[in-house]
């Protein structure tokens, strides 16, 4: 397939690495276990899907690889830098300087223009955006006649560029989005997805994305499945009717065991 | 759909926490009022009424009586002895007693005056039979027997450190003289319960002291078991004579317990008066929790709506909500009111202001008129958020709908407080310029009105206002300062009413504080202007100065010049009564500067008087004009106009020779001030001198040119401060309103300060934004206060301008620097727990939340 042809890089480096990494929640009886000793790599210059159906563990995987959660035992590295040592204030700027986020629910600050959204992590490290790479982010995901519409004023699709650019303005080593189409209707969901696509493929960008979707997953170089806080399978060049086959298999063992 | 509007009231405990504390600290500050001054109140009537325990008739002498001219009459100056033993005689009468009192200080071993100075009593001690007075009863030794013996009444005498044969200096309205201590006594006496002092002569020593001997000012008549008072009365009053008048000691002890609860009653509205500003000031803080929890139950209130409850079910739900919480904090308001009275009368115990013991009084008015102001003010503040429920349409329940305000609706509510702001600034410039008591009627009117307006200004004003110092926050603050100023104006409305709290506030601090300031700067620079003194000499008992004061100062070496200011009344033509200062012409333009407009102040030493300015221009009089003067004391003289001088605070609008005011016979000539100039200025040295010239007597007040300034001024600084205090409340629910108005937008912001948390904004940082929005806020409604403020002082002062000379409007940059500071500072303390709440968020669940 045509992604395996553009991705030569992907064996050369790895952005985010998650070793023996386990999530328990509670104590005891009431003991949850999240994720179970998962290991995983998310290759540089790539954009990886990880799917599972709800409560298998998809979410936390991402939140405990991006920052956002603490885990209980492993090894989780961003780069060269080990997540587990470090305390809130390092990580926050760690997310503030080599991550970038794309939520579901968009996230965008009522208060600010979509420029000033789309700046606003550089604006709060106190760094000057680099305003070649800022123009070819914002033309990339077409925005520049609605730079200075307040999220209110623009769709929902529009919105979610915005957070695309944002997420790309940084452009930081990794950027995670948490179901970043699950708010918005085919057609601009298909446009998001393929802003990611490109921006992995024409910016090398990495992208790691969290999804139920199979048609978003199929956009992806690699799909990861995740059931029960373990890695379970894991798909390269996808398509939207392989992960959904995939998944159905998943459901039927789920349903027979 | 009680049953809902109870469910929301426990459902949403946090929120309404605010509210609750708002409305309960006013209701407590009003209930608190009036279980206080009741308790008091009640308290020292009944101590009154004690002290006519076994009076059963009690006769008062009027005092000589004075001819039309102005002249004595004939008559007796009290009630004689021959009428006592006549009364005492009278069939059912067990004893009567004169009584005859005035004023007498006693200095403590190093010559300081012991009590305060206005209730430093003197009295003679009046042996019933037995040989014992009933009001008093001796802790030690015995009453006065002898003309050189006194009793003490227990404090002083424990504050002089005085025992039973030591001697004491007493001074009256003459000399000091020394006195041996008989005894010492408890008393039921009110004053001395105050904490004033009371000294007890010897009937004889007493009556030359204050009255004129053989006589007395007052009869105590105690009747034998079985008589009827009313019949005694009847029988004593034609004893007495027209000169006297004779009472009950029920009747009058009633007349004294109401003119008490007068007083009270006057402590009482004045005190209402705080407490409602700080209700009125809690009506926002309401207003915006409702509106909140009315914006947030859309969708809740939609649904209502969709399965078949009517918009007045809606309304009424939210309405019965609010009279749920109002009576929950009214209730508890109520209770912290019983405490608060309780501290307070516990606490002025402890600070010497003596109140006598009684029971709490806790009536039915205060607890009806507690509950329902606090009712009122909830519900009504509720009103408008529960009136926009029914706008809700059933619709609103399937989407996110929300229902912003329609642009018309704003045009209209902007127009409405401009007009209302307009009207109002109209109506305090025309009172300003129209001066006096009714001006200062238009413009408290005009503020009421401009106070609304701006309150419904305010959210139309914060765009601009706060855009103006957003650029200084984003460069000082960054990122922080920046979304801090924009959340700031989020919900304009909000913010508007919140600032609004603390405009009120400073409003009201910074008029009264302008105005204080100013009027103090006048009399300070006109006393600084005017006097020349070194010293001034009053009584500390507000009385006159005896005039062997001026005999013996005169006779002191080093003494360049003294004068008596002596008061005088004279009836000119227009038959009103004029007041006067009579002076030593000789030494009068050493001691006050008398800034001549024309003629000349030594006229004065030829029989002619000096007129203010103001007053000659009001009675067309200029120098060579003649006054024909019927004075208090009797007489008639023409007194030519010699000098016309500028207005002045130190002396009367005329001023003359003390010699040419007539003195009554066996009356004192009423000397309020001497004015004394030595060479060598104020020292200690020269203070010494004068304090042995006087005979080291503790009842004169020896004040030097600063002592002057201080006792104008202070008591104008001790109105401020107190009124500071009682503004106190207001300012605390204006707090609270911060507080409220941070934790609903944290509330409301959780997402999005997860996602800033997620994008790289530090705890530190978000804990600085919401900071910086509170104390953006607080200064924003801080300023408006400070502004409005200033013009009503501004205003209200020049209606004084007439009334006070030198009149300059003085603002005090440093007061009002300070309160902008603590406005400031309220921010920051009101966003401490938003803030912390804030930081803490759990970033995932935060980015979650809806």
């Amino acid at each position: 397939m045509t992604t395996m042809n553009h991705a030569p890089h992907t064996t050369l480096a790895v952005a985010a690495r998650a070793t023996g990494l386990s999530k328990v929640y509670g104590q005891g009886e009431t003991q949850v276990v999240a994720l179970d000793n998962v290991s995983v790599d998310f290759g540089r210059g790539r954009f990886t899907a990880i799917m599972g159906p709800s409560g298998s563990g998809k979410s936390t995987l991402m939140h405990c690889v991006a920052g956002l959660d603490t885990f209980s035992s492993g090894s989780v590295r961003i780069g060269d830098t080990e997540l587990g040592s470090l305390k809130d204030k390092q990580l926050t700027q760690l997310r503030r300087d080599k991550i970038g986020f794309i939520f579901q629910a968009f996230n965008l600050l009522p208060t600010l223009t979509a420029l000033e959204n789309i700046t606003l992590p550089m604006d709060i490290a106190g760094r000057k955006p680099d305003k070649q790479w800022l123009d070819t982010v914002i033309e990339m995901v077409g925005l520049s006649g609605r730079l200075g519409h307040r999220p209110t004023q623009l769709s929902g699709g529009q919105q979610q560029r915005v957070a695309v650019a944002r997420a790309l303005a940084s452009r930081p080593e990794i950027i995670f989005g948490d179901e970043p189409t699950g708010n918005l209707d085919s057609r601009s969901g298909a446009e998001v997805l393929g802003f990611l696509r490109n921006s992995v493929r024409e910016l090398g960008q990495t992208v790691v994305m969290v999804t139920h979707d199979p048609v978003a997953a199929s956009y992806a170089d690699r799909v990861v499945f995740l059931a029960d806080g373990r890695i379970v399978d894991e798909m390269l060049a996808p398509t939207a009717d392989g992960v959904l086959d995939r998944m159905k298999a998943f459901d039927a063992k789920g349903r027979t065991s | 759909m009680f049953r809902t509007a109870l469910r929301n009231v426990l459902a949403h405990k946090a929120r309404l926490l605010m509210t609750v504390l708002a409305v309960m600290l006013g209701v407590a500050f009003v209930s608190g009022t009036f279980v206080f001054t009741d308790t008091v109140g009640k308290a020292m009537s009944d101590q009154s009424r004690k002290s006519f325990d076994g009076v059963a008739v009690s006769v008062t002498h009027l005092g000589p009586g004075r001819a039309e001219d102005g002249t004595k009459e004939e008559g007796e100056p009290g009630i004689s002895q021959q009428t006592l033993d006549k009364v005492a005689k009278l069939p059912g009468v067990a004893s009567a007693s004169g009584r005859v009192s005035g004023f007498a200080g006693v200095a403590d071993p190093s010559g300081k005056l012991i009590g305060s100075g206005w209730m430093n009593q003197g009295a003679n001690f009046a042996p019933v039979q037995d040989g014992k007075d009933p009001r008093y009863a001796f802790t030690a030794g015995s009453g006065p027997a002898k003309a050189e013996e006194i009793a003490l009444d227990r404090a002083s005498a424990k504050a002089g450190r005085y025992s039973v044969g030591d001697k004491v200096r007493v001074a009256t309205n003459g000399p000091v003289k020394e006195y041996t201590l008989s005894g010492v006594f408890t008393t039921e006496d009110g004053a001395v319960n105050a904490g004033g002092s009371l000294v007890l002569f010897d009937a004889k020593v007493a009556q030359e002291l204050y009255l004129a001997p053989g006589y007395y000012s007052e009869l105590a008549v105690a009747a034998k078991p079985g008589t009827d008072a009313a019949k005694l009365l009847a029988d004593v009053t034609p004893v007495v004579g027209k000169d006297a008048k004779a009472e009950t000691g029920t009747a009058l002890a009633e007349r004294n317990a109401k003119s008490i609860e007068q007083g009270m009653s006057g402590m009482k509205t004045g005190l209402l008066a705080f407490g409602f500003i700080a209700l009125f000031v809690s009506i926002f803080l309401i207003y915006n929790t409702f509106s909140m929890l009315v914006a947030q139950r859309t969708k809740e209130l939609a649904l209502l709506r969709a399965v078949g409850a009517t918009r007045s079910q809606v309304r009424r739900s939210v309405l019965t909500e609010s009279l749920l919480v109002g009576l929950l904090s009214s209730v508890l308001g109520l209770g912290l009111g019983v405490l608060l009275a309780m501290g307070l009368r516990s606490g002025m115990d402890s600070f010497g202001a003596k109140i006598p013991a009684g029971p709490l009084v806790v009536s039915t008015t205060a607890v009806v008129t507690a509950l329902l102001v606090g009712l009122v003010v909830t519900v009504l503040a509720a009103w408008l958020p529960a009136r926009r429920t029914s706008k809700i349409p059933p619709v609103a329940a399937m989407g996110s709908a929300h229902l912003p305000q329609t642009a018309k609706s704003l045009v209209l509510l902007n127009s409405f407080g401009g007009v209302l702001a307009g009207l109002g600034a109209a109506l305090i410039l025309w009172g300003s310029a129209k001066g006096g008591e009714t001006g200062r009627w238009i413009i408290g009117g005009g503020a009421f009105f401009t106070l609304i307006g701006v309150a419904v200004l305010i959210p139309m004003l914060s765009r601009p206002l706060i855009a103006v110092v957003r650029p200084l926050l984003t460069r000082v603050f960054g990122t922080a300062g920046n979304l801090a100023a924009r959340n700031a104006v989020r919900n304009p409305r909000r913010t508007g009413v919140t600032a609004g709290m603390l405009t009120i506030g400073l409003t009201l601090v910074t008029g009264l504080t302008v105005l204080g300031v100013t009027v103090g700067k006048a009399v300070d620079r006109s006393t600084t202007d005017q006097i020349r003194a070194d010293y001034m000499l009053t009584m500390a008992s507000g009385g006159d100065l005896d005039p062997s004061v001026l005999t013996a100062l005169e006779k002191t070496p080093g003494v360049t010049a003294v004068s008596a200011q002596q008061s005088a009344y004279f009836k000119g033509k227009d038959d009103v009564f004029h007041s006067a200062s009579g002076v030593n012409p000789a030494a009068i333009e050493k001691l006050v500067n008398l800034k001549v407009v024309s003629g000349s102040v030594a006229s004065l030493a030829q029989g002619q008087v000096a007129v203010a300015d103001k007053t000659a221009k009001k009675a067309g009089l200029s120098v060579g004009s003649t006054i024909d003067a019927a004075f208090d004391g009797g007489g008639k003289k023409t007194l030519t106009v010699g000098a016309v001088f500028e207005e002045s605070e130190l002396v009367s609008p005329y001023v003359l020779d003390a010699k040419l005011v007539p003195v009554a016979a066996g009356e004192k000539p009423q000397i309020r001030q001497v004015f004394v100039k030595l060479s060598g200025g104020e020292s200690a040295a020269n203070e010494k001198k004068v304090i042995d010239a006087l005979g080291d007597n503790p009842a004169i007040k020896i004040d030097d040119k600063q002592d002057i300034r201080n006792e104008m001024g202070g008591i104008i600084n001790t109105m401020l401060n107190l009124m500071y205090g009682l503004l106190g409340m207001a300012l605390v629910i204006s707090v609270l309103g911060v507080v409220n108005t941070l934790a609903m937008s944290v509330f409301e912001r959780t997402q999005e300060i997860g996602m800033l948390r997620a994008v790289g904004l530090d705890r530190g940082r978000v804990k600085n934004m919401i900071r910086l929005e509170a104390v953006v806020i607080s200064l924003f409604g801080a300023v408006l206060g400070v502004g409005l403020g200033t013009f009503l002082a501004w205003a209200l002062g020049r209606t004084f301008k007439n009334s006070i000379p030198n009149y300059e409007l003085v603002v005090p940059y440093d007061r009002i620097g300070v309160f902008l500071l603590l406005a400031a500072v309220v921010g920051v303390l009101a966003a401490m727990w938003p803030a912390r709440s804030a930081a803490k968020l759990n970033m995932l669940t935060a980015i979650k939340t809806e």
